[in-house]
């Protein structure tokens, strides 16, 4: 006991000493350290395996993360994506949910917002934030994701975050679309409506009606509270499974109509050229789709058992296998699928897999309920042609060295 | 778009919609539907001079074009001074998107023909003049959404003259043709014929 009690508090002493080291360190290097440097200090200060906390802080309004896990999302001057590398299960964490938008985030004030629906209805009518959740309510959970979502311009340095994330997940709650055109009336040959933001884009979208009657709603919390300003705050159209850019944030507008209105988010933008000549419109659903987060760029593996994990998902239902390949293609076998798998949702997958310490390459490749198979690069290009930037969702991989070093499989996905 | 699959579409709309309707009424024959009325009565009638203030998009057959002309001699000056800044003095693009680029002439930037005709030149932008398929999708952006710092700024005069600069930067149409709600409609664009609806459907086949 004594003899136990003594090594541990040679422990106790060595880590202390190393911790005061390490504060000395950020102190010189640093000056004054920020606040949130000296709680990770504190926390490595206190860091003996198993020590009590000292008195913590009392209960307050807000939760906060710890000090030592803080993903952060990646921005550019236009969007910020999910650190898909950083999740876990299923669920986005508001904060870390993807952002994309045209005319920066809307800034809208709750009292005067208003929600217009006319065109092909019998009674046109405004709905103020509280009319809206006065209806019924309906939650689901379901991916969003932006069809621009593949760049791998860093080459074998892309990290998933960096590859595919503008993709995110979460349990959204509002009113079904139905029982707004109820309210208003619409008229049975209303065919097509338009969906219109309040930001500075005054972004617009038409939508086929009868593709989503049966989904859509107007969402006015996600993951358990409002929506956030990102995400389209007091309210977005959620249209489970087809593309981001269609699922309109800061909701003004509905109008109801025979025919689609050819805004340039559906002519221009939104559209893709396709190799033997034409250019497909009204592409809105987004195809199957499957991600290695782990291991991924820039981890570092070593031989052994690991468990392989990623995200799949498919804007036509529900994923019903991934495949995992160790071998760079020449062998699949399924992977574990987290349940309940649902559909255009997100979709965890685990393999393990014991790793021999040999070069390879590790891909997935999705399956869903149509029984549509993620395609390889060379395949989509045939039908795409080169010059398409939306709908790209190949199969990736990621290169595992000798020396354990992940890097992305570039090579896969080069032109 | 009125041509026969749309009508096709229209039908199936009208049944998908008529049989959530007799969902409803269905339900309502039932005890526990007391709670889905036809109506809830939560809304307010919009005033019509607030529909007339939101309501600005303007569709492919001209309905939601406002009174009103100019021509490109007359936008040049409005392109200048409220464009070229960020689009370049030409419409070549700058900081934001090319508008002006009507090569390649009677084709696509993109699809067999294209690669042909590039071989080994450096890819041309998609522009108004290669890949816009409708006129009044021009009018429709610029109103709502440029320039970006004071959207709809712009008079209707302004904006009708500074689309027709563009349409004829790129060809379309001539220095001196007035562009208005009964012209603007009829500007049929190159790139047209080009676009087609969505045919992927799931299952085996990529496209
Ligand atoms: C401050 C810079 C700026 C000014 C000034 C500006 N634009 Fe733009 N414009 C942009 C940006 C940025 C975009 C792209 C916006 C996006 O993608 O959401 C754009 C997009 C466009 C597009 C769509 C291009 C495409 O290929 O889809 C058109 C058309 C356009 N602008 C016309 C105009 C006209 C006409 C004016 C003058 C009345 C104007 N712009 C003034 C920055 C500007």
């Amino acid at each position: 006991m004594r003899e136990r009690k003594k090594r541990q508090d040679g422990l106790t002493r060595r880590a202390l000493l190393k911790g005061t080291v390490g504060a000395a360190a950020v102190t010189l290097h640093g000056g004054a350290p920020s606040p949130q440097a000296s709680a990770a200090q504190d926390a490595r200060a206190q860091s003996p395996p198993g020590a009590p906390s000292r008195q913590g802080r009392p209960p307050n309004e807000l939760g906060t993360r710890s000090p030592a896990e803080q993903p952060k999302r990646l921005p550019s001057p236009t969007s910020s994506r999910t650190p898909l590398q950083d999740l876990h299960g299923t669920i986005t964490p508001s904060d870390l949910h993807f952002e994309r938008h045209h005319g920066g985030v809307a800034v809208i004030d709750r009292q005067s917002y208003r929600l217009l629906v006319h065109g092909m209805v019998d009674r046109p009518m405004t709905f103020t934030l509280d009319d809206l959740k006065r209806f019924p309510a309906a939650s689901r959970i379901c991916f969003l994701e932006c069809s621009g979502n593949f760049v791998r311009t860093n080459g074998e340095k892309t990290t998933p975050q960096a590859l595919c994330g503008l993709t995110s997940q979460s349990e959204w709650t509002g009113v079904r679309l139905t029982t707004i055109l109820r309210e208003v009336g619409a008229r049975p040959q209303a065919s097509w409506f338009l969906a219109e933001g309040q930001d500075a884009a005054q972004m617009t979208r038409s939508i086929p009606l009868k593709d989503v009657l049966e989904e859509a709603m107007i969402a006015y919390a996600q993951n358990g509270e409002a929506l956030r300003p990102e995400q389209g705050y007091p309210a977005r159209l959620l249209l489970p499974g087809f593309e981001g850019n269609s699922n309109v944030k800061w909701l003004r507008r509905l109008e109801l109509a025979d025919q689609p209105f050819m805004t340039r988010e559906e002519t221009s933008r939104y559209t893709e050229p396709l190799a033997e000549g034409s250019a497909r419109q009204f592409s809105l659903v987004m195809d199957a789709r499957s991600i290695i987060t782990w291991p991924s760029y820039p981890q570092t593996v070593r031989p052994g058992w690991l468990e392989i994990r990623g995200l799949a998902w498919s804007g036509r239902g529900r994923i019903q296998r991934v495949e995992i390949s160790t071998d760079r293609g020449g062998t699949w076998k399924a992977a574990e699928l987290q349940g309940p798998v649902l559909p255009k949702a997100h979709t965890r997958f685990r393999l393990l897999w014991r790793w021999d310490g040999m070069p390879t390459e590790i891909l997935s490749r999705a399956i869903d309920e149509t029984g549509y198979v993620q395609p390889e690069w060379p395949a989509l290009q045939a039908v795409r042609g080169r010059r398409t930037r939306y709908h790209l969702n190949p199969i990736t991989g990621w290169m595992v060295g000798a020396d354990g070093r992940v890097l992305f499989g570039i090579g896969r996905v080069s032109a | 778009m009125r041509n026969g699959p749309q009508r096709h579409r229209d039908t199936e709309v009208t049944k998908i919609w008529r049989s959530l309707c007799l969902c409803v009424s269905v339900a309502c024959g039932i005890a526990a539907a007391a709670q889905t009325p036809e109506r809830f009565g939560i809304g307010q009638p919009a005033p019509p001079e607030l529909i007339a203030a939101l309501d600005i998009d303007v569709r492919p057959d001209g309905t939601g074009l406002p009174p009103g002309r100019g021509t490109a001699r007359e936008g040049a000056q409005v392109y200048a001074r409220h464009c070229a800044a960020c689009h370049g003095a030409k419409g070549e693009g700058g900081s934001a998107d090319s508008l002006v680029g009507p090569e390649p002439k009677g084709m696509a930037p993109f699809g067999p023909a294209y690669e042909q005709w590039r071989s080994g030149r450096p890819d041309v932008s998609f522009t108004i003049g290669n890949y816009w398929p409708y006129a009044t999708t021009i009018f429709d952006y610029v109103r709502r959404a440029m320039p970006p710092p004071a959207p709809e700024s712009l008079t209707a005069d302004e904006t009708y003259s500074v689309v027709a600069w563009l349409l004829a930067q790129n060809g379309i149409i001539g220095e001196d043709t007035v562009m208005s709600a009964e012209t603007l409609p009829k500007v049929v664009m190159p790139a047209r014929s080009r676009f087609v609806r969505d045919d992927r459907k799931g299952g085996r086949t990529i496209r």
